[in-house]
């Protein structure tokens, strides 16, 4: 079933939190409207805060009302978030440890034909290596809702980002979601997708084409990228006999590479495979073309997925 | 304090800073000594920030963005017993929390800086968050004239302006020199007080070495009322040291024995000569 982008949950969530908590104040780089936050400024004006197209100053802004006692959502397009002010989130938020939340919106891929300017797949590359600062990217609007309302009161820095298309709903209300905690979303024993966010549902429907060529497939998404549940993803992967890591963003220090590390040194031997862009000047082309053409399309993951059991 | 006991602590204070940077082997002696008269009015005599208040959140604020010059302000929250000396002695030694730039480690920060740039865009978060909970308190950030080459800080300028920040309090430590040289010949930011005015700032100019110039300014913050305040403090770099007052190449020297010595020597004398 295909529910609503995880961006229009996240402005919901945050809208509803809000409305209970005065404390709750959300900081926009005139990114309101591609974050969905344009009911939130009618609705609450006095718990939005507008610093225009200045990515830095809206992060030491962030820093700031933190500091005072606000509990605050900086939001603003992933790529420029996460690039433009990467020294700003190193010292004013991680370093001097105020517990906000940045949030990258239209992360990866998403927005397509704008082309790379636009694009983040660097932004989890360059916050694991920060100090102090965890990393979530939730799969479906369950995770995102769940994300949002546990970053309302969470106490150290935190990353959160997504995109904005419609997504697959993997999961049932009732579910459980902790940040930190890996989650299994299909069980199999012959190959496992390992996935971040919104690729998990590519991996979901291969799974399927997997099953009808009777290859069993199980999938765990790693929604917290940091800090890393080490310890589902080794139990996890003691069940297969081949792994492929999924990810919307560059093959390098992403997720791919985290899960190679670990498996690096813990003495396992495993058919093993990273898939996310390559290091090369990206084809252009809309977020779904784009992931099809770099091997993650539901077709190609089976295809891949068959290859490695061989 | 009255501006005697001010201009006697400024005095000591200068000693302490010579004294923790020799022992410590490193330090931004120059900048620490052109600010920290700057810092001797704020902590004794504006901020009321000591460690009985300090966990609280309401209270007045002070971050220092040019946090290289961690001397001068480990020194004054020494003297407000934020910690002892004897932790201040420990300045760059293995393991010490009080490193060459200011953190939360330290009793008494505020905020980590180091990166310049930084300072303006927190302090305007601050003074935004006073402002939305009706709150009397007020944001203090001290900026060095060669940090505002910085572009970030012109971006919280326009923040601060368009929030009408009247509790936010930048002081400029003016003192016209920077690690290469001249901030003039490096890259001219002049005219400084025309620029400010122009991104709707309240401007004053004081000598930033007068702590009674000092005193007396900060005593009329709001200058207006929803127009956030900017001090130019015109200052001298190495101030109270005859051989360090505008010499660029002493932004981060150490002193030698020979050196350290005759420092001490003229503040001794500016003691004995006190009335």
């Amino acid at each position: 079933m295909i529910e609503k982008a995880n961006l229009e949950v996240f402005a919901e969530t945050l809208l509803d939190l809000a409305k209970k908590d005065k404390e709750i104040i959300v900081v926009t780089s005139d990114s309101r409207g591609s974050g969905k936050l344009t009911q939130f400024g009618k609705e609450l004006p006095d718990q939005i805060i507008e610093v225009g197209i200045a990515e830095q100053n809206l992060v030491g802004i962030c820093a700031g009302l933190s500091a005072v006692g606000k509990k605050v959502f900086g939001v603003s397009p992933s790529s420029f978030l996460t690039a433009r002010s990467l020294e700003q989130i190193k010292n004013d938020i991680a370093y001097s440890n105020h517990p906000v939340t940045l949030v990258g919106i239209s992360a990866g891929v998403s927005y397509g034909q704008l082309g790379s300017t636009h694009h983040s797949i660097h932004d989890l590359a360059v916050l694991r290596t920060i100090n102090n600062i965890n990393i979530v990217v939730p799969s479906d609007n369950f995770e995102t809702r769940e994300a949002i309302k546990e970053a309302v009161n969470y106490k150290s820095p935190l990353f959160i980002r997504f995109g904005k298309k419609p997504m697959l709903k993997i999961h049932d209300e009732d579910d459980n979601f902790k940040i930190g905690k890996g989650v299994k979303i299909r069980e199999g024993s012959d190959v496992m997708f390992i996935t971040t966010g919104e690729t998990a549902q590519r991996a979901l429907l291969a799974a399927e084409i997997l099953h009808k060529k009777n290859i069993s497939c199980s999938i765990i998404n790693m929604h917290t990228i940091k800090p890393f549940d080490n310890d589902l993803f080794l139990d996890c992967l003691s069940k297969v006999k081949a792994a492929i890591t999924v990810e919307e963003h560059s093959e390098n220090g992403g997720l791919g590479e985290k899960c190679a590390s670990i498996i690096s040194q813990s003495n396992i031997n495993i058919a093993f495979k990273i898939l996310g862009f390559p290091d090369e000047y990206m084809t252009n082309g809309s977020q779904s073309d784009v992931l099809d053409h770099y091997n993650m399309s539901p077709k190609k993951l089976a295809e891949i997925a068959e290859d490695i059991l061989k | 304090m009255d501006h005697k006991e001010l201009e006697l602590k400024s005095i000591e204070y200068r000693k302490t800073i010579l004294d923790i940077i020799y022992n410590g082997g490193a330090g931004h002696t120059a900048g620490s000594l052109s600010c920290i008269d700057i810092l001797n009015v704020l902590y004794n005599n504006v901020l009321q920030i000591n460690p009985k208040n300090f966990s609280s959140t309401d209270r007045n604020r002070y971050v220092q963005s040019k946090g290289h010059t961690v001397e001068a302000l480990y020194t004054v929250l020494c003297d407000q017993n934020f910690f002892t000396r004897e932790d201040l002695d420990s300045l760059n030694k293995f393991n010490s929390h009080f490193i060459g730039h200011p953190t939360r480690k330290v009793p008494g920060i505020e905020h980590n800086t180091g990166a310049l740039g930084h300072g303006l865009s927190v302090a305007v978060g601050m003074a935004i968050g006073f402002k939305l909970d009706n709150k009397p308190y007020k944001v203090f950030t001290l900026l060095g004239d060669g940090e505002l080459s910085e572009g970030s800080i012109w971006e919280s300028l326009l923040s601060a302006s368009k929030y009408k920040l009247d509790n936010l309090v930048i002081i400029i430590d003016r003192n016209g020199l920077q690690i290469t040289g001249k901030t003039e010949e490096v890259n001219p930011i002049e005219p400084l007080l025309d620029k400010f005015q122009s991104f709707g700032l309240c401007v004053k100019q004081v000598n930033g070495n007068s702590v009674s110039e000092l005193d007396e300014i900060f005593k009329k913050i709001p200058f207006e009322n929803n127009q956030p305040n900017l001090i130019i403090a015109n200052t001298i770099k190495g101030k109270g040291i005859s051989f360090i007052e505008n010499q660029v190449v002493w932004h981060h020297k150490l002193p030698s024995e020979e050196e350290y010595n005759k420092a001490i020597q003229e503040l001794n004398k500016q003691l004995e000569n006190f009335e």
